[in-house]
């Protein structure tokens, strides 16, 4: 067993795995019993103002999509944050703490956008012996009609503003939850950073419309003949969110700020690759909402196996591994090629691969008797589709030497070069206005 | 309850009447609409999917399964039923380890194929549920076409002349129709009436007169050259109406399987039938099996299956063998009958073991008996008495591919025609492809 411990920004938990600000995190019930079934810490469900708690639909307020065998790929939510009295949340999160002392508990906040309301608030989390807090600035959703939520994730400069009150009136870390509602996650995690945050954490949900009823011709989910959007999670989202958590961790302003990777972890795979992309820890939502708080045994015992097989002994080693490697477009090397190659032994002649590549990609993979598929390595671009849709997985791209021929382009393979260098770009000092040589 | 599985002799009521309700339930109920949703997304959507070429009647497979899985069975209903009118008792009664099932991909992945027959029941039973049937007859061509046997050939072929405008009549021996679907088919694998209630669904296409109790050749009744003369082609579906006699001593002893079964498929009330404390039936194919297991679920107290040649060459597949096995079937290979004795309080079988070798079997000197209540013969079915003119090939009627006899204005199609085994759903890929040559050569094309 591999030592899962972690720190992120000083708040320390037996392991990686929190569970996101949301339903889970809503009462002393669900947090007790999460603790129990493993998870290090959690962020306790997102808590308002002081006075009348808000208040949620009393319809549906989740919609889904669905892979097969009803797989739950994605929930959409528009449900606000927690409709409890601030008061029983506030004492319910320091009775917890206090019993749990070794795991992270952190409070996630929404008040209106001004230095009054929240200076109040921080004093009373404050009290309650939690470790840090998290601003939610992400929901997209309700909250954000009124003002909060996403309106304020969306603006840059009151990011910075909230940020920059939260860090005076408190000693607590200070945790930012972006929303991924923007067109760059770069200015709000910058604006977060100016304005002192601890660490940033993503995704927030999508904004969007899961599906439509068409009996009644409504969104869903549809409350007495309406519908409104909602907040898109799960595995559905997760390569929304990692490309966001690697941006932040790439980008030379944003480097080295720490962060909480949200959105679609649902196997201990899933929450390394985020771990690889650069977050210090990461937080689950929707797996738990799904299969129930056990999952976390799961990621438990699969990253401690990883971990042992890989010789890592700290989560951190694994911390932003794959970041130096997550490169720009534009610095990928041009030169190198790759063919798909089929497995004839674990064929099992569905013929999937030919179909996607004959119809909609380049015609590079041959039908013969028997239904034996075989790639036409002059045709072949290598683009992966047969890849993706082979069920049983026996197709791989083998990567062709330096110096042999590439049948499709009758060249040899040459040594790394990108497009900043290529004959074809306009912006580059090679460029040839598609003169090629011989002409 | 008087009798019971120990009464000696042959006797109806041998068990307890909720014991032949649950004997002869479905033997393989439907699947639910979960069940149904979970199976059909183990469907790749294969390209030239191996599943439809298997399929005797090419059954776009991979589209039906899709629509089921996308919510609109009757839709995928549809797809199976463009192609195969009988489609809901293929989904009963089609051999799928030998044919798409087997040659579903997800064998080959896993050794599960997806379940393309239950599949296919659970969209053919919904659409039917509906009573609504989807297809109409075609605009009147003005040309008549006589149909001669009201089994699946005959009827697959009905109705898609009925389809194509022509006018049809169809014509049948029996007093219901439905051919071997109706007397031959195993009961549990049919039960409530399917049969009799797929035929009415399938004649609401209209244009479709039916005349029963007419058999072609008998006095009364009409010739070839009557229905020629009065259409303008003729069908005959007329199947395999004789069976091979056992000739051997006291051969006359033991009861054509066939007969059996269709006297059990017709029966009312399954108490009433009697049957034999101790069953034996000769034969190895599907009629042997389906006599066999059906005589256990009627009470038999042993049913055991004799069977000339080694197990490997039995005609009955190894899933029907095992189906046999399940329900407490015994199978005896290489012996073969000898002779039937009438003994003191029943009968004996007398048989020699063979040897299958260089020259064929061989009959050994080794010999033994079984004692049996009734014996059951099924050693296969024979074409009846054929109109003057109409040439055999071996022993079927000899068709070209089309379906074309040997006889101008003459098709044939079905168990009667060569070509493809001796199921169901051959018989009715050969009545649709004779209906589309039909209906070619009326329109002059
Ligand atoms: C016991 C048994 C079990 C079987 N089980 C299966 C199974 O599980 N699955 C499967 O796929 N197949 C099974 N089969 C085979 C299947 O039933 C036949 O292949 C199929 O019914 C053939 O259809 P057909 O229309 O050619 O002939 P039939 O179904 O035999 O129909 C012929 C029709 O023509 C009528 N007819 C005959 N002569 C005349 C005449 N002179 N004039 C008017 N009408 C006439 C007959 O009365 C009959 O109605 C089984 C067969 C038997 C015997
Ligand atoms: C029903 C529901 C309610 C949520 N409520 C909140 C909330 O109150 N505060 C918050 O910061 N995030 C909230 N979220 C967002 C989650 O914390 C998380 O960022 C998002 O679901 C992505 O992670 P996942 O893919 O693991 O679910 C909510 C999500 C769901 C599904
Ligand atoms: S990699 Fe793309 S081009 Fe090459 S065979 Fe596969 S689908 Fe076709
Ligand atoms: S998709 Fe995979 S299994 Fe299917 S034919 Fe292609 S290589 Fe074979
Ligand atoms: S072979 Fe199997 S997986 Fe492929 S289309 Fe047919 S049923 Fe579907």
């Amino acid at each position: 067993m591999a030592d899962l411990r972690s720190n992120f920004i000083g708040i320390k938990s037996p392991n990686p795995f929190w569970l996101a600000s949301a339903p889970p995190t809503d009462k002393e019930y669900n947090v007790r019993r999460a603790y129990e079934a493993g998870w290090g810490g959690v962020v306790w469900k997102t808590l308002g103002a002081e006075g009348p708690p808000v208040v949620n639909v009393s319809g549906p307020r989740y919609g889904v999509i669905y892979g097969g065998d009803r797989r739950v790929m994605g929930i959409n939510n528009i449900e606000l944050i927690t409709d409890r009295p601030l008061e029983v949340n506030l004492r319910e999160i320091k009775s917890v703490k206090r019993d749990y002392p070794d795991r992270a508990l952190v409070v996630s906040l929404m008040v209106p956008c001004d230095e009054e309301s929240w200076k109040a608030i921080l004093a009373h989390v404050e009290d309650t012996g939690a470790d840090g807090v998290e601003l939610n600035f992400g929901c997209p959703h309700g909250m954000a009609e009124r003002g909060m939520g996403s309106a304020v994730g969306q603006v840059p400069e009151y990011i910075e503003m909230v940020t920059r009150w939260v860090k005076q009136y408190s000693r607590m870390p200070c945790i930012v939850k972006l929303t991924p509602n923007v067109t760059s996650i770069l200015p709000p995690a910058l604006a977060a950073r100016r304005g002192g945050a601890d660490a940033v954490s993503l995704i927030n949900t999508v904004k969007s419309v899961t599906s439509v009823n068409l009996d009644d011709f409504c969104p869903e989910p549809m409350i007495d003949g309406k519908g409104t959007h909602g907040g898109y999670c799960g595995p559905a989202v997760k390569p929304i969110a990692l490309n966001m958590v690697g941006e932040i961790a790439r980008y030379a302003e944003t480097r080295g700020l720490p962060i909480s990777g949200i959105g679609g972890v649902t196997t201990w795979r899933d929450a390394t690759e985020f771990l690889a992309m650069g977050a210090g820890n990461v937080q689950v939502c929707t797996a738990a909402m799904t299969y129930g708080f056990k999952v976390v045994q799961e990621m438990i015992s699969g990253l401690s196996d990883y971990m042992d097989r890989k010789g890592f002994t700290s989560v951190e080693e694994i911390v932003g591994r794959a970041v130096p490697n997550f490169s720009e477009w534009q610095h990928l090397n041009l030169n190198h090629v790759t063919k798909a190659v089929i497995d004839q032994e674990d064929c099992i002649k569905c013929g999937r691969c030919y179909a996607a590549c004959e119809d909609t990609s380049h015609q590079a993979i041959a039908m013969g008797e028997d239904r034996i598929f075989t790639v036409k390595d002059e045709e072949c671009v290598a683009c992966n589709l047969c890849v993706d849709v082979c069920p049983v997985d026996c197709i791989s791209m083998k990567t062709l030497p330096l110096g042999t021929v590439d049948p499709r382009t009758g060249r040899k393979v040459a040594p790394y070069a990108n497009w900043t260098t290529h004959p074809n770009n306009p912006g580059s000092s090679n460029y040839t206005c598609g003169i090629t040589a011989a002409e | 309850m008087t009798n019971s599985q120990f009464t000696p002799g042959v006797v109806p009521g041998r068990l307890s009447p909720e014991r032949y309700a649950a004997n002869f339930q479905d033997v393989a109920p439907p699947l639910s609409a979960h069940a149904a949703a979970v199976a059909a997304d183990r469907c790749y959507f294969c390209h030239d999917a191996p599943c439809a070429t298997a399929c005797p009647t090419t059954i776009d497979i991979p589209l039906f399964i899709r629509q089921i899985a996308t919510g609109t069975p009757e839709a995928a209903a549809k797809t199976i039923f463009s192609q195969n009118i009988l489609g809901g008792m293929c989904a009963r009664v089609c051999p799928t380890e030998n044919l798409c099932e087997g040659a579903c991909v997800r064998m080959e992945a896993e050794g599960k194929p997806v379940e393309i027959g239950l599949l296919q029941r659970f969209a053919t039973d919904t659409l039917l549920e509906k009573q609504g049937h989807p297809f109409t007859a075609g605009a009147p061509t003005g040309r008549s076409v006589a149909v001669v046997g009201g089994g699946p050939a005959g009827l697959a072929c009905a109705h898609r002349l009925a389809l194509k405008g022509h006018k049809v009549t169809l014509y049948e021996a029996k007093p219901k129709l439905g051919g071997l679907d109706e007397y031959g088919i195993a009961a549990y694998k049919a039960p409530e009436d399917f049969a009799a209630r797929e035929v009415a669904w399938l004649l609401q296409v209209g244009g479709i007169e039916v005349v029963t109790n007419w058999a072609l050749g008998r006095a009364g009744d009409g010739t070839l050259d009557d229905l020629l003369g009065q259409h303008d082609a003729v069908f005959l579906g007329i199947g395999l109406s004789g069976v091979n006699a056992l000739s051997l001593p006291g051969g006359e002893l033991a009861t054509p399987a066939t007969e059996f079964i269709a006297a059990l498929r017709q029966a009312d009330d399954l108490a009433t039938l009697p049957v034999g404390r101790k069953v034996v039936v000769i034969g190895g194919g599907m009629t042997a099996v389906d006599a066999a297991v059906q005589a256990k679920l009627l009470g038999a107290e042993t049913s055991t299956i004799v069977y000339r040649r080694a197990q490997a060459e039995m005609p009955a597949s190894v899933h029907e063998q095992e189906h046999a096995a399940t329900h407490g079937v015994r199978i005896i290979c290489n012996a073969a009958p000898v002779a039937i004795h009438a003994v003191a309080g029943g009968l004996e079988v007398e048989f020699a073991r063979t040897e299958t070798g260089g020259a064929g079997l061989r009959m050994l000197d080794d010999t033994f008996r079984l004692k049996a209540d009734q014996v059951l013969s099924a050693i296969g079915q024979t074409l009846g008495a054929l109109p003057e003119g109409v040439k055999t090939a071996g022993p079927k009627i000899g068709t070209d591919g089309a379906g074309r006899t040997s006889l101008a204005r003459v098709w044939a199609g079905g168990d009667c025609a060569p070509a493809g085994e001796d199921l169901t759903v051959t018989a009715v890929a050969q009545g649709r492809d004779a209906a589309e040559d039909i209906h070619s050569f009326l329109m002059g094309a």
